[in-house]
């Protein structure tokens, strides 16, 4: 006999609040279920103050994604183009607190290939990892990461990918990939989610967005596709006068 | 204590493919069907429209189609000497959740196996001996041969109005299709889909090379198409979120497209959402179900009785239901005895990426379908001769990228600093003009005595039962067949006129964080001896007569192709013995 625990129960399928219209378990029968407007699309993201990090990770974000894409003649930076705002709101949101996922103990330390296995998610490793970078910039040169000078910056990191420098109980070199990983895909998400902002990423890469009808194209070989990106919520050349 | 529910005659479990159509085949013999599925109702006005469906962070990166680990999940490990530990998040595969459940989220892919795959022992025995096979390889046959499944494949072809170009007409091999494939009693029912640059590339490469390269057969449709159930479907738009996304524009296969809206409006069919079956009731014989128990969202638990069980969830929880409701006798691989959870497969999947010059290709390579493709079958199955390379085993290998959503498709040649300037230069130079195949080698993946499915002593489920433990590894076999495969692949990507290559070899350890493919596979497999299957041939519980189990758990091992046709052919195999036998006469279909 299984012994349900409600309350644990509950919390177990909370998460299926954000995808569901009726969170009931409904039964259907004799027409297909449809009501007018319950779509669920993505809340666009507000830009304004963090929402996650302090003033201080704030700064070191944005320096690291400069560091991580730095901005060019033809192409924003990742601080311009909002790849630290989209880490921010994504650690702000269910990613940051491992929402949905399996969270039982023990934890138990194993192999690479048996995948993540701690209680922290990505808003703590995050918490941590760049205060102990910011630690390790001031050890070294007696300023925090943001106000290195770009040459140090460079240094700091590539030592930091390479393990030659030593974050204080973080694993620097993996949470360095977490911060590019993270923030190249603040780049290519769609803008609605605070990075990628102007559509920088997918302009430079010559991705037209989310567009949904390749029929005229899918036999013309070998020719550049002509039109420009647009995001979920349109161009923002279609509202502007 | 769980409520009882008024008795009905069928009880479906799982609301995907083999649900649907189960659900759909009984009905029509007037059977009373109620079919219970632990995830959400979904359509494509609601949950993956035109307006906001090509969101490549929320559907592929963050997962919102799928089953929360939290709800269920398992523990893996490479090996017996390992502790085994839990998948907090998914990685290799991708377990589905809600109505149609992985028919929504799949590519569309329309494979059917070869003829000597349903009779693989016999096969490969015959002709390269016994003492070929590695000793602790435990393949075996179906106990279904492609002749019998021939006209259940055809119709679920028909169903989803299937494009591609045949190969093989009742016997007569036929140009442009793949020669390979076992003789089909008519075309499909429509043509191939058109195929983009890189894949028209990639066919050319292989023909010059001395290969009979063919478009891959397509659940993505190139024309609009009426089913034999009077359910139409639009001509696919190659919008490139085909994979991990719903469709909104019904042009790919799913039960939502092609079976739902019929099946729907017959006055014998329910369908209940959320409600998660947690246990196959028995008598007290143990040899007849009598329902099923399960738990709906508000945490009430319900008992549906009916005279027939059908358990159509994914692979795995079919498997694990089997385990927890105590059906069947568990695999012991120490021992050699007992059978369910045994026979536990994947694919062998690797890719090769290839980076042209951007001044000579544009590849626009956003625009694709879930099942485009043009593939090669010389390595596949037993197609080729196995002697001198000392692995059996195979796969197609093929250009079957499904589109280029930016957060996974901008990829950088080997040797590149993966962030500052020097990335962001190549990320500009590579996008359009980089083939990113996918899984474009798609292997074998065979059946061994220590790879298997059983119950974790430690980790529990949300409701105390014990999490299901996988135990897994690439064995040698495997990884010779793969570096094999690869190879071959290389050499045709190289010829399409690519400058550089990065050659992904799948080797051990099975990593359980990367994906692979959801194409899992065995542990209540179907034979022809109670001693080594769950099943019989037409999917009927050797203990159990009045419970089939559907799904890919019933593979003895896994063939190189996308599993979907035949899983979608065995349930209307399984379900014609249901309708022309089992119902006349119900009991054992076959003697143990």
């Amino acid at each position: 006999m299984i012994n349900l625990r409600r309350r644990e129960f509950l919390a177990g399928t909370a998460v299926l609040l954000f995808t569901a219209a009726t969170v009931r378990a409904a039964t259907i029968t004799g027409r297909l279920p449809w009501a007018p407007n319950a779509g669920n699309p993505p809340p666009q993201v507000r830009l304004g103050p963090w929402e996650f990090f302090s003033g201080d990770e704030g700064r070191a974000m944005d320096a690291l994604a400069d560091c991580i894409i730095p901005p060019d003649a033809e192409t924003l930076g990742g601080k311009d183009a909002g790849c630290a705002v989209f880490v921010d709101r994504q650690l702000a949101g269910p990613y940051g607190q491992q929402e949905g996922l399996y969270l039982r103990p023990p934890f138990q330390a194993g192999a690479k290939n048996q995948g993540h296995q701690s209680e922290k998610g990505p808003a703590q490793s995050y918490r941590e990892g760049l205060a102990a970078l910011d630690r390790a910039c001031r050890e070294r040169y007696g300023k925090s990461f943001a106000e290195l000078s770009g040459e140090d910056k460079i240094a700091v990191l590539t030592a930091l990918e390479k393990g030659n420098l030593k974050l204080e109980g973080v694993d620097g070199a993996s949470f360095f990939a977490q911060v590019v990983k993270d923030v190249q895909m603040g780049l290519f998400a769609d803008p609605i989610y605070g990075g990628n902002r102007d559509m920088s990423g997918w302009k430079m890469i010559g991705y037209p967005g989310a567009r949904y009808n390749y029929l005229d194209w899918v036999n013309r070989h070998n020719e550049r596709f002509p039109l420009p990106p647009v995001g979920m919520t349109g161009n923002a050349q279609w509202s502007r006068s | 204590m769980a409520r009882k529910l008024p008795k009905k005659d069928v009880v479906i479990v799982g609301f995907g493919w083999t649900g649907a159509i189960m659900a759909n085949e009984l009905t029509d013999e007037g059977l009373d069907v109620i079919a219970f599925e632990r995830g959400p109702w979904r359509d494509a006005p609601t949950e993956f429209p035109p307006g906001y469906m090509q969101d490549e962070l929320r559907y592929r990166v963050r997962h919102e189609l799928f089953l929360r680990p939290d709800q269920l999940t398992f523990t893996f490990r490479n090996n017996m000497r390992q502790t085994a530990l839990p998948i907090r998040s998914w990685g290799a595969f991708m377990p589905p959740n809600g109505v149609g459940g992985g028919g929504v989220h799949w590519n569309g892919e329309m494979w059917r196996f070869l003829p000597s795959d349903f009779v693989l022992k016999t096969h490969l025995t015959e002709r390269y001996g016994a003492a070929f096979l590695p000793a602790d390889m435990t393949i075996q046959d179906w106990g279904v041969t492609y002749d019998e499944l021939e006209p259940h494949y055809d119709r679920f072809e028909y169903l989803c109005g299937t494009s591609g170009t045949a190969g093989n007409l009742r016997g007569k091999i036929q140009e442009g299709g793949n020669p390979f494939e076992g003789p089909r009693s008519r075309p499909y029912p429509t043509p191939a889909q058109p195929q983009p640059f890189s894949h028209t590339l990639f066919g050319k490469a292989a023909r010059e090379l001395g290969y009979k390269p063919f478009p891959q057969p397509s659940g993505n449709l190139s024309q609009a198409y009426t089913n034999p159930l009077g359910l139409r479907l639009g001509p696919c738009t190659y919008c490139g979120f085909c994979e991990w996304f719903g469709c909104s524009n019904y042009s790919k296969a799913s039960p939502q497209t092609t079976i739902l809206p019929y099946l729907i409006r017959k006055p014998n069919f329910t369908l209940r959402d959320k409600s998660e079956v947690i246990r196959i009731n028995v008598d007290r014989s143990g040899q007849r179900a009598t329902g099923v128990t399960y738990v709906d969202s508000s945490g009430e638990q319900w008992e549906q009785q009916a005279d027939l069980v059908i358990l159509s969830a994914y692979a795995l929880f079919n498997v694990q239901l089997l385990l927890h409701s105590q059906i069947g006798q568990p695999y012991d691989p120490v021992t050699n005895t007992g059978v369910v959870g045994r026979n536990y497969t994947h694919q062998t999947i690797s890719s090769v990426n290839g980076f042209f010059d951007s001044k000579k290709f544009n590849f626009n390579p956003f625009i694709g379908s879930g099942s485009i493709g043009m593939c090669v079958d010389e390595f596949n199955g037993d197609n080729f001769d196995h002697g001198p390379h000392g692995f059996v085993g195979g796969g197609y290998v093929g250009q079957v990228q499904t589109g280029a959503r930016p957060i996974e498709s901008t990829l950088v040649p080997p040797g590149t600093p993966k962030w500052g300037p020097e990335w962001k230069k190549a990320v500009r130079d590579n996008y359009l003009s980089t083939v990113k195949p996918g899984t474009g080698v798609h292997g074998s993946f065979y059946s061994y005595r220590d790879v298997y499915l059983d119950l974790d002593t430690t980790y529990k489920d949300r409701f105390g039962r014990p999490l299901m433990r996988i135990t897994m590894d690439l064995k040698d076999n495997e990884i010779k067949q793969n570096k094999f495969l690869t190879d071959k692949f290389a050499e045709i990507i190289k010829a399409m006129g690519a400058e550089k290559l990065a050659v992904q070899y799948r080797t051990a350890p099975y990593d359980i964080t990367t994906y692979q493919t959801t194409h899992l596979n065995g542990g209540a497999i179907m034979g022809t001896d109670p001693k080594t299957s769950v099943l019989n041939r037409y999917l009927q519980s050797w203990d159990v007569p009045n419970l089939f189990v559907m799904g890919a758990s019933a593979f003895p091992q896994n063939p190189g192709y996308n599993p979907t046709l035949t899983v979608g052919a065995l349930a209307y195999w399984s379900a014609s013995a249901i309708r022309n036998q089992y119902l006349r006469k119900p009991g054992r279909l076959v003697d143990a």
